[in-house]
């Protein structure tokens, strides 16, 4: 078995009006060295096996989890014995 | 003509679209259970707003990998009108059957109220009614209704005459003021107004009613042709 940790994030070139909110919130309450703030997704997904983890996380990333158009994604495969 | 307007687990606004097209219109509808739906005995399908899947993941995302979606692709590849509203409209974008994506609003705030619309094309299935340029205004209800899509797709979008509406005062940060947009071959349109919720002057708005009227047009043309 393998547990995956998939991050997903909006691209650069997307405007993220909730990490706006936190960044000036975050102001309000005096961190003053916060430039920004960008919000995500993160999901954990266990596959029964190691084999081709990488492939099928990829296209499961690319079919559904992650929207290509707007978001990118990275992971890591923890093994669990 | 024939529609069907499919239903996903959270649909809401279901009940308003068959009721423009079987009360208002006076055409045949069905409302189809997204698992049990046979899409092959209609002519037009209906993608309602809502929340499918309680916008679980991305709003759209669950459903634009359902059971049904196969048969959808398939009526949209043999070239018949889809319509999908809101919910709709985030499910054809999430299946690729239209390009860009949906955010949330600029303003992170849900919008219930009626916008000011621009009716840019007037040359497709859906739009046909409508004077080019004209102004009109239907209901808006959304959370996450700011279309985004890059420059370069923007730019094929309008050297294609695929921009249907735009905004006039853009409530939610839309790319290009978008409001609704068709897929190149014309026969897809997706918009986050509801037109379903304006058919009727005793309501107080029947702006939407040309759309669903545009699309009988349309397929009374071919089907005389055809005959």
């Amino acid at each position: 078995m393998c547990k995956v940790n998939i991050y997903i994030t909006l691209k650069e070139a997307v405007l993220d009006p909730q990490g706006k909110v936190i960044s000036q919130s975050l102001k309000d309450l005096e961190y003053d060295g916060v430039r920004d703030v960008r919000t995500g997704k993160y999901l954990q997904v266990e596959l029964a096996d190691r084999e081709n983890a990488e492939q099928k996380i990829e296209d499961m990333c690319n079919r559904l989890l992650a929207n290509p158009v707007i978001e990118d994604y990275t992971y890591t495969i923890e093994e669990v014995v | 003509m024939k529609f069907a307007v499919i239903v996903f687990p959270g649909s809401n606004c279901d009940e308003d679209m068959y009721h423009a097209v079987s009360e208002v219109l006076q055409e045949e509808a069905e409302m189809v259970w997204f698992e049990e739906a046979d899409l092959d005995e209609y002519d037009g399908v209906l993608l309602p707003g809502g929340f499918s899947y309680g916008d679980y993941l991305r709003s759209g995302a669950v459903a634009s990998v359902s059971k049904v979606i196969a048969q959808v692709r398939e009526f949209i590849a043999a070239g018949k009108p889809v319509l999908g509203v809101c919910n709709g409209f985030q499910v054809l974008l999430e299946m690729g059957e239209l390009p860009g994506a949906m955010l949330r609003n600029r303003d992170l705030k849900f919008i219930c109220r009626e916008e000011s619309l621009t009716v840019e094309q007037t040359d497709t299935m859906f739009t046909s009614s409508y004077e080019e340029k004209e102004t009109i205004s239907l209901p808006v209800a959304h959370g996450e209704g700011n279309y985004y899509c890059d420059a370069a797709v923007l730019e094929k979008l309008k050297e294609n005459r695929q921009i249907a509406f735009t905004y006039k005062n853009n409530p939610n940060g839309s790319t290009g003021n978008i409001a609704g947009i068709t897929n190149e071959a014309g026969n897809v349109l997706g918009m986050m107004p509801h037109p379903e919720r304006a058919v009727e002057e005793l309501l107080g708005n029947d702006d939407g009613l040309r759309i669903f009227e545009s699309i009988l047009t349309h397929w009374r043309d071919v089907h005389a042709v055809n005959n």
